[in-house]
């Protein structure tokens, strides 16, 4: 970052909290719904984002990440009602993430069909297996995940309710973000991965197996997505229905790009969706405001498109170098 | 049967065949007999006057959708945005419908054609001038535009066109006028008539026009086209507002002449599966007829096959994402019938989101 960048950050950060802390002050409880709302919904997409990062920054564009939340979701769900256990639920999730996540791999990278192909089948799978397997007369007995107060933090005014009296899977998604960016910027893993989607050539010079190492970070990534799914089903939800991941997969792309592939940025753009979202709940809920609230609907992907057209323009905003592209070793 | 038409024809063929088995697989896993299932699914999509209008119904937005997905395909992009295209191009299509009366049906129904399929130009081309100008990916611009269109058509049957007839609290249009139904001729909707004609049209365009050679060279290989002095930016904006035309026709053609308005929530999915018929049709604009037909033949029976067999209907959203596999990996299906590479088989779109 450079430094004008860096104070353009700290000025827009201190005029976010004046301005989170001046509606606060006039709207309580509004104010901290709908920020509570905004973390919830961020979580979601933080973590697809995460998903899709890992594999665009090793060259593999996923796509599916609608479908790996879906499916995911789907099976946290049922493992969860049939066990009665909501940790066994939140593995079988993961573990169905990781599946669907090795199944883009052996598409994209063994059999090298189009990766955006690849990501189309397995959303149409995902749609398809679990509205055919559906059992409505399941639920979960137990309730969904509950929130946990983190000690004295939690009765910080506004930001304890925000940010530390939350459910178990959005703590958990904050400490993977932490251990994303160290592992994608501080370690060896993270350079050879990063290697491999700029130049698998050079990377396959000097010794780092392309092929491989995609496979692994495309599986891997996939059960990132599939906490998505179970944290979808588990705790935000606390139930299954049909196509209930809503498009929030591809939401997640448009999160990762806004976030320049990293997870802090990907966090902050999340987190700005988020807020859109929970804003268009608030007024479907209030009718203070006389807008539609299928125009604030709109805004995320609105916002979206205008994001993605100027990352085009952009030259910062760039795609690793081999994104994309099959890898021949030659 | 000549040679090449074989080899074209073999892969999706084999890939049925395979997503068949493997449903069968699931219909007894679900203590059904694949045989009752897939008997009623055929006599449901076929069995007489009745069903097979419903199959011809079913596959005219079918073969829309596998179009602008196909028509997209050979300037070497996808479009993801035919479910929001065939939203605008249904809800455009049926506030002409019902908004203008008054006039003859030879000038009220074309227009309202034509209204839609404008409106859908215009979804699809905002992913291709972007597309051109910015670089933007067309995946990520026009799934965004999806859900815009969803919101705006929601907002627009729930509010200023909404149906205030009775106490209707439907988010819905009302009915559009006679003279703009589209009519049906025997068991043979007029619609399903229009997407032949379109398809047709579509190949000739392609195959045997200049601007339809510019577009095949585009999505050969951009440079050479770019080199060679095609406009490539023009090409490709170009290219999705027909796209989208396609899918905002075929969402006319539903809102006219199958469902009768534009109703909020009815038509959902219904762009999504133009993927898998482009796809199974190879991205050919003919292939798209035969594929269409074989899914609308699958969805128009699978009401008959919960009724006798007990199989749920989203059996056949699994059988078409297993074509779908089996298409996208030729691989396996080769390797299955021992047939030699072709490298024209695989599709290819590379992708990446900003430029490219």
């Amino acid at each position: 970052m450079t430094t004008r960048q860096k104070q353009m950050l700290y000025v827009g950060a201190t005029l976010i909290v004046v301005i989170a802390w001046t509606f606060y002050t006039a709207d309580g409880p509004q104010t901290t719904a709908v920020l509570a709302g905004t973390v919830r919904a961020a979580t979601l997409l933080v973590l697809g984002a995460m998903c899709g990062m890992i594999g665009e920054r090793s060259g593999v564009v996923n796509i599916g990440i609608e479908g790996q939340f879906l499916l995911s979701a789907f099976a946290a769900f049922t493992i969860a009602s049939m066990t009665g256990s909501l940790f066994l639920g939140t593995v079988a999730g993961v573990g169905m993430g990781l599946i669907m996540g090795w199944m883009l791999a052996a598409m994209a990278v063994g059999l090298k069909v189009d990766q955006i192909i690849a990501g189309t089948v397995l959303n149409i799978a995902a749609l398809g297996l679990t509205s055919f397997f559906y059992d409505r007369s399941r639920s979960l007995g137990m309730g969904k995940y509950t929130n946990i107060d983190l000690g004295p933090l939690a009765d910080i005014p506004l930001v304890g309710t925000v940010f530390f009296s939350r459910p178990p899977l959005t703590y958990l998604t904050m400490v993977l973000l932490v251990v994303v960016h160290v592992a994608l910027f501080r370690s060896v893993w993270g350079m050879r991965t990063r290697a491999i989607g700029e130049h698998p050539g050079a990377a396959d010079t000097v010794g780092i197996d392309v092929l491989k190492l995609r496979y692994f970070n495309v599986t891997i990534a996939g059960g990132l997505a599939g906490l998505g799914g179970s944290y979808l089903a588990l705790e935000a939800v606390g139930t299954f229905s049909r196509a209930m991941s809503g498009g929030r997969g591809f939401l997640a792309l448009a999160v990762m790009i806004f976030g320049r592939r990293t997870p802090f940025g990907a966090y902050a753009a999340a987190l700005f969706f988020g807020f859109t979202t929970a804003l268009q709940n608030q007024f479907q809920l209030n009718s203070t405001f006389d807008i539609p609230p299928q125009f604030v609907g709109m805004l995320p992907f609105v916002v979206t498109i205008i994001v993605v057209a100027l990352s085009g323009l952009i030259g910062s905003m760039r795609d690793p170098a081999a994104l994309g592209q099959v890898y021949e070793k030659g | 049967m000549s040679r090449s038409l074989l080899r074209t024809v073999a892969t999706p063929l084999a890939a049925v065949v395979f997503g068949l088995l493997i449903g069968a697989v699931l219909i007894l896993s679900q203590n059904a007999s694949p045989i009752t299932a897939y008997s009623a699914l055929v006599v449901g999509g076929l069995g007489d006057a009745d069903s097979l209008l419903r199959t011809l119904q079913k596959a005219t937005p079918l073969i829309f959708g596998g179009l602008a997905v196909a028509f997209a395909f050979k300037a070497g992009m996808f479009n993801i945005g035919g479910q929001g295209q065939l939203l605008v191009g249904a809800v455009f299509a049926a506030g002409v419908g019902f908004g203008v009366d008054g006039l003859p049906m030879v000038v009220h129904l074309p227009a309202a054609l034509v209204a839609g399929a404008l409106a859908g130009a215009v979804w699809g081309g905002i992913a291709g001038a972007l597309k051109a100008t910015t670089g933007a990916h067309e995946v990520i611009v026009t799934i965004m535009l999806n859900f815009v269109a969803g919101n705006l058509t929601d907002w627009l049957s729930a509010n200023p066109w909404k149906d205030n007839s009775g106490n209707n609290i439907v988010a819905r249009t009302p009915l559009v006028e006679d003279s703009a139904t589209i009519p049906t001729l025997g068991a043979v909707p007029v619609g399903f008539v229009l997407a032949l004609v379109v398809a047709a049209a579509c190949w000739f365009v392609l195959e045997r026009t200049t601007y339809g050679f510019e577009v095949r060279s585009v999505g050969h290989n951009r440079n050479a086209a770019q080199y060679s002095g095609i406009k490539v930016g023009w090409i490709m904006a170009s290219t999705m507002a027909v796209a989208g035309m396609l899918a905002g026709l075929g969402g006319a053609v539903e809102s006219l002449g199958v469902d009768g308005r534009f109703e909020a929530g009815v038509n959902v999915g219904l762009g999504f599966e133009g993927i898998t018929i482009a796809l199974l049709a190879r991205a050919n604009p003919l292939g798209v007829i035969p594929a269409a037909l074989l899914v609308g033949l699958m969805e128009a029976g699978a009401s008959r096959m919960q009724f006798k067999a007990g199989v749920a209907p989203e059996l056949i959203d699994v059988i078409q994402a297993l074509i779908l596999f089996f298409v996208a990996a030729p691989i396996i299906i080769r390797w299955v019938l021992r047939m030699r590479a072709d490298n024209s088989e695989q599709l290819q779109l590379g992708a990446g989101w900003g430029r490219s």
